[in-house]
């Protein structure tokens, strides 16, 4: 027997079932993120100098471009999964709402997207 | 029905300011200013991809003032947002939550996140890459 009213069911009210889904996402890449920010930080700052020469013969090492990859995609993800928590916290009308996390959605998206096409570009084609 | 006033339960001002909130409160605004900086990185990847042209467009921005205390700033978030972040996951499989413990993971946080920034700034200054 259910103790929820029938007007609860028809709205869609009560647990989504996928509670802990966005928490542990969360956590989990930022485990991730620890070793990856990590090697790009200590990567950027090892570098003997960063004028473009430099920086794009690192960046067409397989094993740079690799983590670079991951390292934007997780970024991406994990500031995706931050930033949605900030908007369903602070923005409490219902249009606006909705209109800013898909709008954050479709940027990071973009941005992980772009940012992942210009790595692979510049490790599998010579440079322009 | 009249409208009288009823009791509420006690807005935020009338808690005291402390570190924990501080830090959980900082913790949150590194997190949006990484995110702009997701943004610069992306600019700056493009950039690269887009050849030596390009790239020196986004050199001359980075190295601007503005540009500067930009970087600046992502340094710091990225590792304040670490740090915290590691306090953090330390909380969650149930570690360091006695009251001593959480003022001092905090105190270190933020002073490992100022002394990081400064390292990194003196190393890139010293290679003469500013």
């Amino acid at each position: 027997m259910s103790l929820r009213s029938p007007l609860g069911r028809v709205l869609g009210l009560g647990s989504a079932k996928d509670g802990t889904a966005h928490w542990w996402a969360q956590r989990v890449s930022a485990v991730a993120l620890i070793p990856l920010t990590l090697w790009f930080f200590w990567s950027l700052l090892l570098l003997p100098t960063l004028d473009y020469a430099t920086v794009q013969t690192w960046l067409s090492v397989p094993l740079s471009a690799f983590l670079a990859v991951l390292l934007v995609a997780v970024t991406a993800y994990h500031s995706y999964l931050g930033t949605n928590v900030v908007v369903e916290d602070y923005v409490h009308a219902h249009a606006a709402k909705l209109f800013l996390m898909l709008l954050l959605r479709f940027l990071y998206v973009l941005c992980g997207g772009a940012g992942i096409f210009a790595i692979l570009r510049i490790a599998l084609l010579p440079s322009p | 029905m009249t409208s009288r006033t009823r009791p509420l339960s006690p807005h935020l001002g009338i808690y005291r300011w402390q570190i924990g909130n501080t830090l959980s409160i900082l913790h949150r605004i590194t997190g949006l200013a990484l995110g702009l900086g997701l943004l610069a990185l992306t600019f700056w990847l493009v950039s690269l991809a887009g050849g030596e042209e390009s790239y020196r467009t986004a050199a001359r921005c980075f190295a601007s003032p503005v540009g500067l205390v930009c970087l600046f700033g992502w340094t710091f978030s990225f590792l304040y947002h670490l740090f915290n972040g590691i306090r953090h996951l330390c909380w969650d499989v149930g570690l360091g939550f006695e009251r001593t413990q959480r003022h001092a993971s905090g105190w270190l946080a933020v002073l490992a996140a100022v002394c990081a920034t400064l390292a990194a700034w003196v190393l890139l200054w010293q290679g003469g890459r500013l």
